[in-house]
């Protein structure tokens, strides 16, 4: 904040554009979302970390979000919410990036491998599933 | 879950789209639902979350907590001297007496809107948002030009909100952290005498609990309802 900002009335800033303001606007906007929700709340619920260590590493991962030029404009919040789980999981040691990575391939190959409509399930491609 | 971000756009423009050729090339999911697939598989393997817990979750979420949570203290407060004084000196003990719990072991703050001072939250940091009594956080809410320009320019939100005070009024912006959370009292509205708690929860919106409105009037509710 600038120093003039403290003494008379603030420079107004721009409005805030292209903001939904209005109540009923979904809680989640797609599934991923709320199973990464969920899944930061589970493992705080289980005691992996405490909800101090939870804000700080979000925040963190807000701020570097921001500094590579996220506009952040909330509609990337459970993006951030994402980097912090994933940051917290390798943290904790509850298995490395390695396994995320390869996992993650798994998900895919199991998804093309999947007729659309039915559910994806992992190792539907047939090859082996990578250990957690 | 099969996920809402199935892609098959390429192919024609027929409403039926679904269910045509699509046998032949497999569903689609996108890195950031693969990635959070393999977080919660990985994780359920071995034993650190629960499905099902993480079904209740959200289930919960999405249903049962919200800004009604919050619209029913609100109305208590103002119907009820007692459970109003209990709320401005322990709001985290009262709120809790209406059976809303956070999960985060956070510590409710109640401030409270007067004819001479209007109150606003914000979480510079994060986002930070008292969960048991609004449920989640719009999407607003968690932009960074909301977090900034409330501390810089809280009049200035309001007007983007398309509210204005009195002139004389005194705005003080309140940063949530992880450990404290704050949920705005608004002022009851004139016309409401001898309403039942019930019909005063109405007039609670959500962003009258966090200060970027305020309750509704008698009139607007019945223009909502209309």
């Amino acid at each position: 904040m600038k120093p003039s900002n403290l003494a008379g009335a603030p420079t107004p800033l721009p409005p805030l554009e292209n903001l939904p303001q209005h109540d009923g606007e979904p809680v989640f906007r797609a599934p991923w979302e709320a199973r990464a929700f969920a899944l930061a709340l589970e493992l705080h619920g289980r005691g992996v970390f405490t909800w101090s260590e939870w804000a700080e590493t979000l925040s963190q991962a807000i701020r570097d979000a921001q500094s590579r030029g996220d506009p952040d404009c909330g509609d990337s919040y459970y993006e951030h919410w994402l980097v912090a789980l994933e940051t917290m999981i390798t943290r904790k040691a509850l298995t490395s990036a390695d396994r995320i990575d390869a996992r993650q391939d798994a998900w895919l190959r199991a998804a093309a491998a999947t007729p659309h409509g039915e559910p994806i399930e992992l190792g539907r491609d047939g090859a082996p599933v990578p250990p957690a | 879950m099969t996920g809402g971000n199935d892609h098959h756009g390429h192919h024609h423009h027929h409403d039926d789209h679904d269910h045509h050729h699509d046998n032949d090339h497999g569903s689609h999911l996108s890195q950031t639902d693969a990635r959070v697939r393999a977080l919660e598989s990985i994780l359920i393997e071995k034993g650190y979350v629960d499905p099902a817990a993480l079904d209740v979750l959200i289930e919960t979420y999405e249903t049962q907590v919200g800004p009604h949570n919050g619209a029913r203290v609100v109305a208590k407060a103002w119907s009820d001297p007692q459970f109003h004084d209990w709320l401005m000196r322990d709001a985290t003990a009262a709120i809790h007496s209406l059976g809303y719990i956070g999960r985060q072991g956070e510590h409710m703050v109640a401030v409270k809107n007067t004819e001479r001072e209007h109150n606003m939250v914000v979480c510079t940091l994060c986002s930070c948002y008292p969960w048991p009594v609004l449920g989640l956080p719009p999407v607003w809410y968690k932009s960074a030009p909301y977090r900034a320009k409330a501390v810089r320019d809280p009049r200035g939100v309001l007007a983007d909100f398309g509210v204005t005070l009195p002139e004389g009024k005194e705005i003080r912006v309140w940063d949530s952290t992880a450990e404290i959370r704050y949920l705005v009292l608004p002022e009851r509205p004139e016309g409401t005498d001898g309403w039942s708690e019930e019909e005063l929860a109405r007039l609670v919106t959500r962003d009258s609990m966090i200060g970027t409105g305020l309750a509704l009037t008698p009139a607007e509710l019945k223009e909502q309802g209309a």
